[in-house]
């Protein structure tokens, strides 16, 4: 069986199912990617377009790597120069990149629902690598990935994200995915930077980092942006570092076998301490390399590919 | 043509003079001449006379006709988005015989020129069309526009609308200069402070889409502090689009209080909720106020129901397809309604048995007449023949192509919708007719 969604463009509504295909999938492209070859030929003929109107550096490199690694032809598209700089519409832009006879696109844009607005008039898959505060369903699923590994399961665990979920389209694609395959999910950050409401996502809600951190399996600290503190969302970084910066001190409120892990990129010492990000239950680069692997599943299943 | 001289055998719903019943409507000279009850015209009698001086409105209701104080007309300035004359087509398509223009054109509505100008207009258009003009120049909220020059010249309001008065010291002034003229101060009410650069309601929707909000306290914020000022300097205070229950209830409190104060609400903010917006991100959702939640648009129509909420007005706001065909927050804020509200109403207030048919006419023409002191909103001898006719089982299908209006931004095209105006008279002239 394949999945049941045409285009992954967010956790909310995809099935137990369909994650666990996509999990299960992701296992086999991760033994492909330890192999001295990394490459195999499932999407040999196929073209994806990378749609990035918003710079990002990993998240792109990680698709365009997934792509590569299953022999699709790649092009990549920025918005900055492009003939978007020159006041062409998402619709006009995607419409003329259509036309270029592609099969899939990946797309990154600030502005939420952008990849469901393309699904009106696109005729090619899409893949939401993020759009606005909203949803970011790769990061997700490598999370869920990642921590499936450690654990071997999802259901029963306890994870805890921590930091500006307000902003935060990655700590929403969590929650949801989290939810959907039986994990207790909890949000802490200072209270400016937690959504009104978030508690109806079915999250626990907390301000107080310690009183969050106890009992917990998974701790998922956010990137801060420095801008929250001139938007007057925050006093100061440095006041933020001692509500909420993971600090060796504080893993010791974490259930025994914990895992520490980041979406990135980390402003060291502000979010996290260099000992944690570099400590032993950290699996940020681990986090990484998942990433590639999870892009290569979710590629391969939406272009009709089955689990192997 | 033979003139109109008689609409037969409808039911006259006049709630300016509490009349809900059976009545032959008499016209002369393009004023209402006689309202029959008892002595009905038969079929026989309507042989007599020629083709044209009579509308038969067996199972029709004969209403006063519909009055819109907020709609957005564009001209001058963006006369491809609407012009006086598509927006005045569209009003009488709609059932409305009279409209009010809102000052944000380009230039602002804010001097005797423009004023005149609209006026010079409006006088080719199928309805009756009154300015309103900005509270201050440029709609900048700086200074105060020429209030007395623009009354003189026939501006019959004040506001800012779309652009909120932000400082409280600059409304106190617009309501103690207006007292002058006795003229009602027309409030967008929102903080801007608080709504940023947010672009739909706040709540559990945008938070989980994880897009910025408008908290409703930012229009409770700037209720409350207009009804202070106007208690306080004795203004009038009009509240355009009241879209949150806690507005609503600042409103009733204030009323039992004395304040002079009226309100509206529109058509959009009593049918639809935030929520739609996460099923496609559809930007004809997208508007200011945002809509809101079911408790708001319960909220609403309570005080539609005891008289809150006084009146309600479109805030026909045209864009262009190209403008709205774009991702969610990148376009601008606004939804046409003279052609729909009308039905958006009857299906979701009348047939849904929130309100009556008298009560939704008081709310679509009475009140609006009075608030504006207009010489309009009754079927009562003597006033002008400005009548809608409305069929209200027409069952119709929105179909944004056969609009008149020269923008499609409609969130509700492909509804079929219930109730419609067959008849749209003005001056006891037919400007519109849909049978």
């Amino acid at each position: 069986m394949g999945l049941k969604i045409n285009h992954l463009l967010g956790l909310e509504n995809v099935s137990r199912e369909d994650i666990e295909l996509i999990l299960n999938t992701t296992r086999s492209f991760r033994e492909v990617i330890e192999r001295p070859v990394k490459k195999v030929p499932p999407l040999r003929g196929v073209t994806v377009v990378n749609l990035f109107y918003e710079p990002s550096t990993r998240t792109r490199l990680s698709f365009e790597l997934a792509e590569k690694r299953l022999s699709a032809d790649t092009i990549n598209f920025a918005a900055k120069g492009s003939s978007v700089a020159k006041g062409e519409s998402l619709k006009d832009t995607v419409r003329n990149i259509e036309a270029l006879k592609i099969d899939m696109i990946v797309m990154r844009h600030s502005s939420v629902g952008a990849p469901h607005f393309l699904t009106k008039f696109a005729s090619s898959t899409i893949i939401n690598a993020g759009d606005g505060a909203h949803e970011h369903p790769t990061q997700a699923l490598l999370d869920m990935y990642s921590i499936h590994a450690r654990y071997g399961k999802l259901d029963g665990l306890r994870i805890v994200i921590v930091g500006d979920i307000l902003h935060s389209r990655v700590a929403r694609s969590n929650i949801w995915g989290l939810k959907t395959m039986g994990a207790s999910v909890a949000v802490c950050g200072p209270t400016t930077l937690l959504p009104q409401e978030v508690e109806k996502m079915g999250v626990d809600v907390y301000s107080d980092l310690d009183e969050a951190l106890h009992g917990a399996d998974v701790v998922n600290v956010l990137r801060l942006q420095r801008e929250r503190q001139q938007a007057g969302l925050l006093p100061s970084l440095r006041e933020y570092t001692t509500l909420f910066g993971l600090t060796r001190e504080r893993l010791k409120l974490l259930n025994k076998n914990y895992t520490v892990m980041h979406p990135g990129p980390m402003n060291r010492g502000v979010e996290i301490s260099s000992e944690v990000a570099d400590g032993d239950s950290s699996i940020i680069l681990e986090q990484v390399t998942n990433g590639v692997a999870v892009r290569m599943a979710v590629l391969y299943l939406l272009q009709g590919g089955e689990e192997n | 043509m033979a003139r109109l001289k008689v609409i037969a055998g409808g039911q006259l719903v006049d709630p300016s003079a509490d009349i809900d019943k059976k009545a032959d409507l008499y016209i002369e000279k393009g004023n209402v001449s006689r309202v029959e009850t008892k002595q009905l015209l038969t079929t026989e009698d309507l042989k007599q006379m020629e083709p044209g001086e009579f509308i038969d409105a067996t199972g029709m209701i004969i209403s006063p006709g519909l009055i819109d104080m907020h709609v957005h007309l564009r001209e001058p300035g963006k006369e491809k988005l609407e012009t006086i004359q598509t927006g005045s087509e569209a009003a009488a398509a709609g059932g409305f015989t009279t409209i009010c223009c809102m000052p944000n054109t380009t230039p602002t509505i804010d001097n005797q020129e423009t004023v005149k100008f609209i006026l010079s207009r409006a006088r080719q258009a199928p309805v009756r069309v009154y300015p309103i003009s900005a509270i201050t120049k440029g709609q900048k909220g700086k200074e105060l526009a020429e209030i007395g020059e623009v009354v003189a010249a026939g501006a019959i309001a004040l506001t800012d609308d779309g652009y909120p008065v932000q400082s409280a010291e600059m409304m106190r002034k617009a309501f103690d200069y207006a007292r002058m003229f006795k003229i009602p101060v027309i409030e967008h009410p929102e903080d801007l402070s608080l709504s940023g650069d947010g672009v739909m309601n706040e709540g559990y929707t945008s938070m989980r889409l994880g897009m910025k909000g408008v908290p409703f306290v930012s229009e409770e914020v700037c209720v409350s502090r207009d009804l202070l000022l106007a208690r306080y300097t004795g203004g009038r205070i009009h509240f355009a689009h009241i879209s949150t229950a806690g507005a609503v209830e600042l409103i009733r409190q204030a009323k039992k209080a004395d304040v002079n104060v009226t309100a509206e609400v529109t058509p959009h903010h009593l049918s639809l909720t935030d929520d739609l917006i996460a099923e496609d991100f559809d930007p004809n959702l997208k508007m200011s106020p945002p809509l809101r939640t079911e408790t708001d648009v319960r909220a609403l129509i309570k005080g539609l129901l005891d008289g809150t909420l006084d009146c309600i007005a479109s805030d026909h706001a045209p864009h262009s397809h190209e403008s709205k065909d774009v991702e969610f927050d990148l376009a601008p804020n606004g939804v046409i309604g003279l052609e729909t509200s009308l039905g958006v109403c009857s299906t979701y207030l009348i047939k849904e048995k929130h309100l009556k048919w008298t009560q939704l006419i008081r709310a679509m023409s009475t009140r609006p007449a009075q608030i504006l002191s207009l010489n309009a909103g009754s079927l009562q001898e003597g006033f002008p023949a400005d009548i809608t006719i409305i069929d209200p089982g027409k069952e119709w299908i929105v179909n944004p192509e056969r609009f008149l209006s020269r923008s499609r931004n409609t969130p509700y095209a492909g509804q079929t919708l219930t109730g419609k105006a067959v008849y749209t008279i003005v001056d006891g002239k037919v400007v519109y007719k849909d049978v």
